[in-house]
């Protein structure tokens, strides 16, 4: 009750505070390096990684199929559809199961899951298209935070079957 | 009451009816004089105006009652079966089936009233007019006896109202005062729009001169206008009965109110409550059950009421859900399966709570292997629920090749066997489709004009068959005609000139593939275009049908004599056994369907023939695949070693398959691998194991 209240105040002041900011969380994932924001709506859940069942004659990026409480759900390596190098697992290694409007659910590979950041619309900074670099295919934009950047990824793409 | 709930029974009989109007009136037209089969297809078109006009569906019940007018008339012997006449009674048919379609879609039956149809049958009957007089002043009889009969049921409905304890003790207390009861009933007329506002001025009107203490239906009911024409009161009034029926009957749009005074039994007495309640009861249930007659008012009674709710047309989707029938035998089976799981469950239950000593483990093997077999059983009965015989989609089909052999104007007949091969009902559902189009295909393409059919000396009357059967697990549905067959070179060279394929890739190609190409989209070799086919969505559309269904189709053909197309259809879709085997480390589950041996092959038998490994086994020479190899992994075998392959089939063609070990047989719940693993053709599922881990499904089909 205690936190609703506070949540309430919360809420009360910020609508009458200052304009209502249009905000999005992102699941911020560590990828090599780099800091990914995954949009937290496309989250269906995070496992740990387990056991992958190798699908032959398949795309290198694919990495198989996992039992996900009694689905077949596929897993793809954001790495190597990325055009990184290939997934080192380690203790942190996790699966984030996509949802998808298309595809359905979706299992990517990312080194590390980190924390969860509320974005708001001006701290996201768009990413002018360039088509010669790869990599920036798979990202729609830049986020702030903490001065420290985070890209962010196009699902749809990264999600698109035939492009890696 | 609501009819709603009766809807998917009316829809699941109507087909049933519909299709043996079909099949009857095909049988007709054949043998014209068959009486058994004219008071088949009467009995058959009764029962469906009958239900139509139960659940208010009228303009299919007048269409029905037309038609059953000239059934009724063929019966008597007073009108000839004509092909015209049959001609329409089709078109009849179809209309109807358009209106179940519509009430299967939107709970209503539509506004087409298909008056040039209800017109020519009415011309069928006029041909003999005199003959036809009699009848109609028949029905018109009926009608009128009939209609007597609502009156007079009508007159004593307020006897039949059934009264609780406490209405009762009103009316005996009322009845002691000195007041009367009357029972009332009022007919609103049926022009009448509001006419929830005219019972409400006519409740007004009574309860100025008394009280009303019953009403039926409900007066709530009446309010939210849920009743037909008519309802019924029970009124405590001082007032004369015709004062109280007057007063009733002043409110405008009031067809009629007839009334009576009701006189209780025992009234002047003291009884207990119970023992008048019961009393009343009596003749109740007496009237319902001795005399038919006086169960009629009984029957009435409830039929408004289930009219009242289809009055008001709720619109949206009704949900009308697939149903299978199932016999109650099966479902027995079934319960008692599932009764023997608890108790095996319930000895696990007490097995885990008891002390383990040394022989415990054995015990525990024991109640394992009990519900092992148990659940293989549940599975194998559930099975046999959704399985349905492929009757229900196969039944259609003599109807619509005469009627092809009419537009082609070619001669034609259907001969079916198999219809009662069973098949899961999804299966059987999506079946129907594809099988319409081969079979237009062999009338349209296959089968030759008369004259070149005189010209290569085969009879007049072209025949195709459908024939299916179960063969292993799977169950095979053959079209076959004895027409032209498919010419090659001609569909060759129309791909070269669609551009399908180039000339050089075509000398290349084997007959076979060649006859494949006609499974691509737009690709109809047809001259011209007619309704029939030759649009070129036919052949693409089945074979994309029945692969969704993991089936398979081919051809066998040969020019001038005829072609065979074979479908291939799995006979379950969710569960089958398996042999588990693992190549490379790895597990795959192979169906067992398509197995046929196990083989223990030394390294030397392995012979080579055209660069391609093959055994020789009793006499059969068979390729072999090594599953190591096509699946991209390190076999964990040494090439000294023998090697185990699994012989499979498919068709007349076989192959073995190489692997590393056998783990064994096993039941495997077929799970969809998603969309981004299509790329990979023999992988055809996963299954999830015991241990939780993902195993793949090879599809043997696929790899020979």
């Amino acid at each position: 009750m205690e936190q609703l209240s506070t949540r309430k105040q919360e809420y009360v002041q910020e609508v009458e505070g200052k304009e209502p900011v249009e905000t999005i969380q992102y699941i911020v994932i560590r990828l090599g390096k780099e800091q990914y924001g995954i949009d937290i709506c496309n989250v269906d859940s995070i496992v740990r990684m387990q056991h992958i069942t190798r699908v032959p004659k398949v795309a290198a990026y694919l990495k198989g199929v996992i039992n996900l409480r009694g689905e077949v759900i596929p897993v793809m390596s954001l790495r190597l559809k990325m055009g990184l190098a290939e997934d080192e697992v380690t203790r942190a290694t996790r699966i984030i199961i996509l949802k998808l409007d298309q595809q359905g659910n979706v299992g990517i590979m990312v080194d590390e899951v980190k924390e969860v950041v509320t974005l708001e619309a001006t701290d996201i900074e768009k990413v002018s298209y360039d088509s010669k670099d790869d990599k920036t295919n798979f990202i729609n934009g830049v986020g702030k935070h903490d001065g420290e950047l985070i890209s962010l990824l196009d699902l749809s793409t990264v999600a698109l079957e035939d492009n890696a | 009451m609501d009819v709603s709930q009766y809807l998917e029974i009316f829809l699941d009989e109507t087909k049933e009816h519909l299709q043996a109007l079909n099949t009857q009136i095909l049988e007709l037209e054949s043998d014209p004089e068959n009486m058994d089969v004219i008071n088949e297809i009467f009995r058959a078109a009764h029962s469906l105006k009958g239900m139509a006009g139960t659940m208010g569906y009228k303009r299919m019940q007048t269409l029905t009652h037309d038609m059953e007018n000239v059934f009724s008339e063929v019966r008597n012997g007073n009108i000839k079966v004509t092909p015209d006449m049959i001609d329409v009674l089709f078109r009849c048919l179809d209309a109807l089936e358009e209106y179940n379609n519509n009430i299967q879609e939107t709970a209503d039956e539509g506004t087409n009233d298909n008056e040039p149809l209800i017109k020519q049958l009415n011309d069928i009957l006029n041909q003999n007019k005199k003959t036809q007089e009699a009848p109609t002043d028949n029905a018109a009889g009926e009608q009128k006896v009939q209609e007597a009969k609502e009156t007079e049921t009508s007159a004593d409905k307020w006897d039949h109202i059934p009264l609780d304890e406490s209405q009762i003790h009103v009316i005996l207390a009322a009845q002691k005062q000195g007041k009367k009861v009357y029972g009332l009933n009022v007919v609103v007329q049926d022009s009448c729009i509001l006419k929830a506002a005219r019972a409400f001025l006519v409740f007004k009107a009574v309860e100025e001169k008394g009280e009303i203490i019953v009403s039926e239906p409900s007066a709530q009911d009446v309010e939210d206008e849920k009743f037909d024409k008519d309802f019924t009161l029970i009124v405590l009034s001082d007032a004369t009965l015709d004062e109280v029926i007057q007063a009733a009957g002043s409110v405008s749009e009031i067809a009629n109110v007839t009334g009576a005074p009701i006189v209780l039994e025992n009234n002047s007495s003291y009884h207990p409550l119970e023992e008048t309640a019961a009393e009343q009861e009596k003749p109740e249930t007496e009237a319902a059950g001795a005399e038919t007659a006086q169960s009629l008012p009984e029957e009435r009674r409830a039929k408004p009421a289930a009219k009242a709710p289809e009055k008001k047309q709720t619109p949206g989707k009704p949900v009308v859900n697939r149903t299978v029938r199932v016999d109650i035998e099966k479902l027995d089976v079934l319960m008692n399966l599932v009764s023997e799981l608890i108790i095996a469950k319930n000895s696990l239950v007490s097995f885990a709570n008891q002390e383990h000593d040394q022989t415990s483990g054995q015990g525990f093997n024991e109640q394992i292997e009990y519900i092992e077999s148990v659940t293989t059983n549940l599975h194998e009965s559930v099975m046999k629920v959704r399985m349905v015989p492929i009757e229900s989609v196969v039944n259609k089909f003599p109807r619509m090749i005469r009627d092809l052999s009419k537009t082609l104007g070619k001669k034609m007949e259907l001969y079916m066997t198999g219809e009662e091969t069973e098949l899961d009902r999804t299966v059987v559902d999506e079946i129907g489709d594809p099988l319409m189009h081969l079979l237009r295909n062999a009338a349209d393409h296959g089968l030759e004009s008369a004259e070149v059919r005189a010209q290569r000396g085969k009879p007049e009357t072209g025949s195709i068959c459908l024939d299916a059967y179960q063969d292993g697990n799977n169950v095979i549905i053959e079209v076959k005609d004895d027409g032209n067959g498919i010419d090659v070179e001609g569909v060759k060279n129309k791909a070269i000139e669609k551009n399908v394929i180039t000339p050089e890739q075509a000398a290349n190609m084997t007959e076979k593939e060649i006859i494949n190409l006609l499974f691509l989209p737009s690709f109809s070799t047809a001259k011209k275009v007619t309704d029939v086919s030759g649009r070129g969505v036919g052949l693409d559309v089945v074979r994309s049908k029945i692969e969704s269904l993991s089936g398979e189709v081919e051809v066998k053909t040969k020019l001038g004599v005829g072609s065979t197309w074979i479908i291939r259809l799995p006979l379950t879709l969710a569960i089958i056994q398996a042999l588990m085997v693992v190549v490379g480390g790895e597990k795959y589950a192979i169906s067992l369907g398509s197995i046929q041996t196990l083989e223990d092959i030394e390294p030397s038998e392995v012979k080579l023939v055209q660069n391609k490994e093959v055994i020789n086994l009793r006499g059969t020479v068979i390729p072999l695949i090594r599953l190591s190899e096509v699946l991209d992994v390190e076999s964990s075998r040494s090439a000294d070693e023998n090697l185990i392959v699994v012989i499979v089939k498919k068709g007349d063609k076989m192959a073995g398959l190489v692997i590393d070990e056998l783990i064994g047989q096993q039941e495997i719940v077929i799970k969809s691998l998603g969309k981004y693993m299509k790329q990979c053709k023999f992988i055809s599922g996963a299954t999830i194991l015991g241990d939780g881990e993902v195993a793949l499904i090879l599809d043997a089909n696929a790899l020979i």
